[in-house]
């Protein structure tokens, strides 16, 4: 699923950040553990198509992500993969539900509210669905991120510091969710994270 | 949801910043499609009163006022000529049409025009009600006289000596018998006569020998092009006469007018430009503030194109509106202006009539609009995903 090798990147004139050589294979549930700043996010990154690395190969789901360009690979990232971000960043102006339907939209995918419900449904928030984010409660705000990273049923969920805002309940309910999510849509996870609440969560961990 | 109505919805989360854009640029062309109807619907009409008519004969003056008063009569005549110069023209050989007018008085505000029945048929006029005037202190009444007076058939007025409200009445009175049906030109405000009544009214006070009569202006109409050449310096050369070319005299007038629909145009100009600027800054300012949520829609898959396309289309809706409110403003501006106008008793306009400029108008304020968002939509094509989500 995942195939990382050799990898490393330069931001600007800053020594360049070495990453491990990693294997994940489908359906896999990993944890990617360190401190702030040691390239947790830069690996997510590059694993999304946001980044190129200075140099190394990687290969998601089949795909040799140097070799993919300009739209092809946001196409691919659109059907690809589901990312769920620290600060929660959803469409301020949008409610949840055209939060949704946006990562429809912007993936090409048909706009199908019954599988927004669904989605919604899963995570517990099916009954905020026409409120706006500004409405929400964090807890509630991460769930309706989680539900717009997997409508898509992506083949890979990525976190980034999903649990950082939150209370311990929370976090553990969020890290559940996820895992469940992903379990469910028979998809990979890779969580980065340095919150030692949720250490043990999964069995698989790469330390950076 | 599509690229529309995505951007509707950023634009209807910031209220203010998006009325202050629309409402610039609806002010524009607004101003711009009012003076377009309102100069042009002059223009045509002043066109349309004066087609046949290559040359006004009269009293030394003004020619342009001889041409207000003998064609449009907006204006007061200079004074009056022989019936004499008037018979001679008549018969010139360069001279198909003649039409001599006796001016001097007017009922209500509606000029009183003593002429014969070749006056009504230059326009095409034609009796809706009535008969023509046969006999002096007959009078047929032009569509709108009628319409605002209220008087018909067999009615009786007292005309007023010179053309406000304010002049003594005479003691004759006019009786009806005819009503003209609505020409679409200058003779719907008019009130008819024939030259005989203007002289027997007059004549009371001042009995002047049969000689002496007077007319006050000469419409005339060329035999041939070639008389352009000659007619109107020897007409000019004899000590009382006077030609104006209405052609030249109107193109005279609207250079002069010109200077102020000049500005005006200028100053609409202007509000378009500052409605542009409008949404340069509005969307610009804000590409800060929305810096996470364009990088999160690149994670969602969007490209950069899909986001450069966002910001113009933004800009595109708003500048819609702009157009569409400005449209519908300059449009409303016009029918009020028209309804005032209608109570002065000048040109009639109206805002229920669409000019094909105006499509060159919404063509450019929506081009403005659209070249305004260039700059913030490359920046937000630029956007650097990663660096913007990892500050985040």
């Amino acid at each position: 699923m995942i195939s990382v090798r050799g990898l490393s990147h330069r931001y600007g004139a800053a020594e360049a950040l070495r990453l491990p050589d990693w294997r994940v294979a489908q359906g896999e549930r990993w944890l990617v553990l360190g401190p702030s700043g040691c390239g947790k996010t830069t690996l997510l990154h590059v694993l999304a198509g946001l980044v190129r690395p200075s140099e190394g190969q990687v290969e998601v789901a089949g795909e040799n992500l140097l070799k993919l360009e300009g739209a092809r690979l946001d196409r691919w990232r659109a059907t690809t993969v589901g990312i769920v971000l620290q600060a929660l960043h959803l469409v301020k102006h949008l409610s949840v539900r055209d939060n949704l339907r946006l990562a429809q939209y912007l993936a090409k995918a048909p706009q199908d509210d019954a599988r927004i419900d669904d989605t919604l449904g899963a995570l517990g928030v099916g009954a905020k669905s026409a409120r706006r984010p500004s409405e929400l409660s964090q807890g509630e705000q991460q769930r309706v991120a989680i539900a717009r990273a997997v409508v898509n049923r992506p083949k890979l969920v990525l976190a980034d510091e999903p649990t950082a805002n939150l209370d311990d309940a929370s976090a553990a309910t969020v890290i559940d969710l996820l895992a469940e999510q992903a379990a469910r849509h028979g998809a990979t996870l890779v969580v980065a994270t340095h919150d030692a609440r949720v250490k043990g969560k999964f069995r698989e961990r790469l330390e950076l | 949801m599509n690229l529309a109505t995505l951007s509707a919805s950023y634009l209807r989360a910031r209220p203010l910043n998006t009325a202050l854009s629309v409402i610039l640029l609806a002010l524009g062309v607004a101003t711009i499609v009012l003076l377009l109807l309102v100069v042009g619907q002059a223009e045509e009409r002043m066109q349309r009163d004066a087609r046949g008519i290559d040359l006004v004969v009269g009293a030394k003056g003004s020619p342009m006022q001889l041409m207000l008063a003998g064609i449009y009569h907006l204006d007061a005549p200079a004074g009056n000529i022989p019936l004499t110069a008037a018979q001679a023209l008549a018969k010139h050989r360069f001279i198909r049409k003649a039409i001599p007018l006796a001016l001097g008085d007017s009922w209500k505000g509606h000029r009183i025009v003593g002429a014969d029945k070749a006056y009504a048929d230059h326009y095409g006029a034609e009796l809706r009600e009535g008969r023509f005037y046969q006999k002096p202190m007959e009078a047929v009444l032009g569509a709108e006289a009628a319409a605002r007076s209220g008087i018909g058939v067999g009615g009786t007025f007292k005309g007023a000596h010179g053309l406000g409200s304010e002049g003594d009445e005479h003691e004759d009175a006019y009786t009806v018998v005819g009503v003209l049906a609505r020409s679409n030109s200058v003779i719907d405000r008019l009130v008819l006569t024939s030259i005989e009544s203007v002289w027997q009214l007059h004549e009371e006070h001042q009995q002047p020998k049969a000689e002496a009569r007077e007319v006050t202006v000469v419409l005339v109409q060329y035999a041939s092009p070639l008389a352009a050449a000659t007619l109107p310096r020897q007409i000019n050369s004899q000590s009382e006469l006077q030609a104006a070319s209405p052609a030249y005299e109107t193109a005279r007038l609207f250079s002069i007018v010109g200077v102020g629909i000049d500005a005006l145009r200028g100053f609409a100009a202007v509000l378009i430009l500052a409605a542009g600027l409008s949404v340069f800054i509005a969307l610009y300012s804000a590409l800060e503030e929305r810096r996470y949520e364009l990088a999160l829609m690149r994670t969602l898959g969007a490209s950069p194109g899909k986001l450069f396309g966002l910001l113009i289309g933004e800009a595109f809706v708003l500048s819609l509106l702009g157009v569409a409110l400005g449209l519908l403003l300059g449009h409303g501006l016009a029918s009020l202006l028209g309804a005032w106008l209608e109570r002065q008793q000048h040109y009639p306009v109206t805002g229920l009539e669409w000019r094909p400029e105006e499509l060159w108008v919404a063509g450019i304020a929506l081009g403005v609009g659209v070249v305004a968002a260039i700059v913030p939509a490359w920046r937000a094509y630029r956007t650097d995903v990663s660096r913007t989500l990892a500050q985040g």
